[in-house]
């Protein structure tokens, strides 16, 4: 997957999570957290997301990467450039 | 060999067993029961649907809202707003002797309440409200910190401190006497900062679509199913013995049958915990009504009255109930959709204290004269504080603590369960975890975050 790909599949799983939510302005740079209204529930929801969709493992301590788009998209960058797009 | 085994199918269970299915873990939902819901349940009766519990949802949010736990249930369930059908109360009061404080879903009418009744005490009440709004701290030592002594703090009119416990008590609270902090605000923020509501078809609409999504996303429900074992293996769970004899294994075992109950499950350390036991059990006297309680002037959903200057939470010492204070819910009294119209009869319910003991001991001819005669007490000591619909009944039914503990298997018959909490469902066996009322969340939205987030802690992020 491309970074492009992987950014559309990272919003596909917010949609999912938070579905009232509108994404098209999502600012890549700032954290999530400060734009959407996700608590830690929800955090948890995009690696078990990533885990069933992808078989993509986020370990614990790799969740600080899951804070921005941009850092959530250059972190599974390596993780899943091997993954065919759908 | 399952991913998790739940024991109990009420709303906490089957909320836990959609986020494990979800997540594609093989799991399954284990119900002594012949039916689903716990202390959440529903049955039909000569004809008329009856629920038991549900008196109210609480934490009821608008559609669109983000914030609370009711916008985090539907997120986490992948559930619509519109799944929980709920239309939101007209008008409730807590009504003392000569005094009554009216709310409904916006905090305003009670501040305005409070400022007629209790002039003095007005900024106090807000100081409380701002006290509580982001409450967030479920660490056991902070949320056990005793309720009258916070509240004696802020309020300086004992008689406001009793009117603000008595309907936070009735709706939740474990303990006698006194409150846990911590329970408390989650508690006040569910009853008056977000608010009341109901499903038109009760709370079976609710359950069923549980039921459906669990099932849908591949997880197995069976009922008649009690669990009459927890098999422990060095100090770790391992799976489960039934009634039948049949034994299953699981990696993690998540139980909703209450603490103490679960603890007895494992044949270990149960007397450790006995002393956490609840005590505090009701009666429900149930009348149907050949007119619309609002044609007798009845226009509230639900009121807490309390006879006296003083609100006493405790289990009847001296008699089979205590019915100096009580609770009428009046589920006709919700703003329903038009569509819906109003339920097919009126319907008045009253809840009183009663003593699980008594009820226990008494022998099975004494039992029916008892309810008769404490459905007559319970209603006429409700007539108080409503107008009376007595003339009007045409069918009643009463529950218990005894029928409670015939169908939920809680100890005492203790609706809200232990008096302490399990707040991260975590117990001293490995792979055995907490949730529903004993993990500290009460409610019908309560005891599905409940469900959810010890799921969400213990069946799936360590998987």
């Amino acid at each position: 997957m491309s970074p492009a790909e992987i950014r559309a599949a990272v919003i596909d799983i917010l949609e999912t999570i938070a579905p009232d939510e509108d994404l098209s302005n999502l600012d890549d740079a700032k954290e999530f957290r400060d734009q959407m209204e996700l608590d830690s529930m929800d955090f948890l929801d995009i690696v078990m997301e990533l885990r069933k969709r992808y078989r993509v493992q986020v370990p614990e301590e790799d969740y600080e990467n899951l804070v921005s788009m941009a850092s959530t998209v250059s972190y599974l960058e390596p993780k899943m450039a091997d993954i065919p797009a759908e | 060999m399952y991913d998790s085994i739940i024991i109990g199918a009420g709303m906490s269970g089957l909320a836990a067993g959609i986020r494990a299915a979800y997540y594609d873990q093989k799991v399954c939902v284990l119900e002594r029961h012949y039916t689903i819901g716990g202390l959440n349940s529903f049955y039909r009766l000569r004809g008329r649907n009856y629920d038991v519990g549900l008196h109210a949802v609480t934490n009821f949010t608008p559609p669109g809202a983000k914030k609370g736990p009711f916008a985090r249930l539907l997120r986490q369930l992948r559930m619509k707003w519109d799944d929980f059908g709920l239309s939101p109360q007209l008008m409730s009061s807590i009504s003392f002797p000569g005094i009554e404080l009216q709310f409904d879903n916006n905090i305003d009418l009670l501040r305005s309440e409070v400022s007629k009744e209790f002039p003095q005490q007005i900024d106090n009440f807000d100081k409380l409200i701002a006290s509580l709004i982001d409450y967030d701290d479920l660490e056991q030592k902070h949320f056990e910190v005793s309720t009258r002594e916070r509240l004696q703090e802020i309020i300086t009119d004992p008689l406001l401190v009793e009117m603000i416990l008595c309907p936070i008590m009735w709706y939740g609270n474990p303990r006698e006497k006194d409150m846990d902090w911590g329970q408390f605000c989650i508690m006040f923020r569910s009853l008056f900062l977000e608010g009341f509501a109901r499903p038109f078809d009760g709370v079976r609409l609710i359950l069923k679509k549980l039921v459906r999504k669990f099932r849908e996303l591949g997880g197995e429900l069976k009922l008649r199913t009690g669990v009459s074992q927890i098999k422990i293996d060095n100090g770790r769970a391992v799976g489960v013995v039934l009634d039948s004899g049949e034994e299953l294994s699981g990696n993690n075992i998540l139980s909703s049958a209450g603490a103490v109950e679960t603890f007895k499950l494992c044949d270990s350390d149960e007397q450790l915990h006995a002393h956490t036991t609840g005590q505090l059990s009701f009666v429900e006297a149930i009348s149907t009504l050949d007119k619309y309680p609002r044609e007798l002037g009845h226009n509230k959903t639900i009121v807490f009255f309390n006879d006296s200057e003083t609100f006493h939470w405790e289990r009847p010492t001296d008699d089979f109930c205590d019915v100096r204070t009580g609770v009428v819910c009046t589920p006709n009294n919700y703003c329903y959709d038009e569509k819906d119209g109003d339920l097919p009869e009126g319907v008045m319910r009253v809840t009183a204290l009663a003593d699980y003991e008594r009820w226990r001991a008494v022998d099975q001819s004494d039992y029916q004269s008892q309810k008769q005669s404490w459905f007559d007490q319970v209603q006429a000591s409700a007539a108080r504080f409503v107008p009376d619909y007595r003339p009007h009944v045409i069918d009643t039914d009463m529950f218990t603590p005894h029928t409670i503990h015939r169908f939920t298997w809680h100890e005492n018959g203790a609706v809200y369960g232990a008096t302490r909490k399990w707040l991260d469902g975590k117990t001293d066996i490995n792979n055995l975890f907490l949730c529903g009322t004993d993990q500290g969340f009460v409610g019908i939205i309560g005891s599905i975050v409940s469900g959810i987030s010890m799921a969400n802690q213990h069946l799936l992020a360590r998987s």
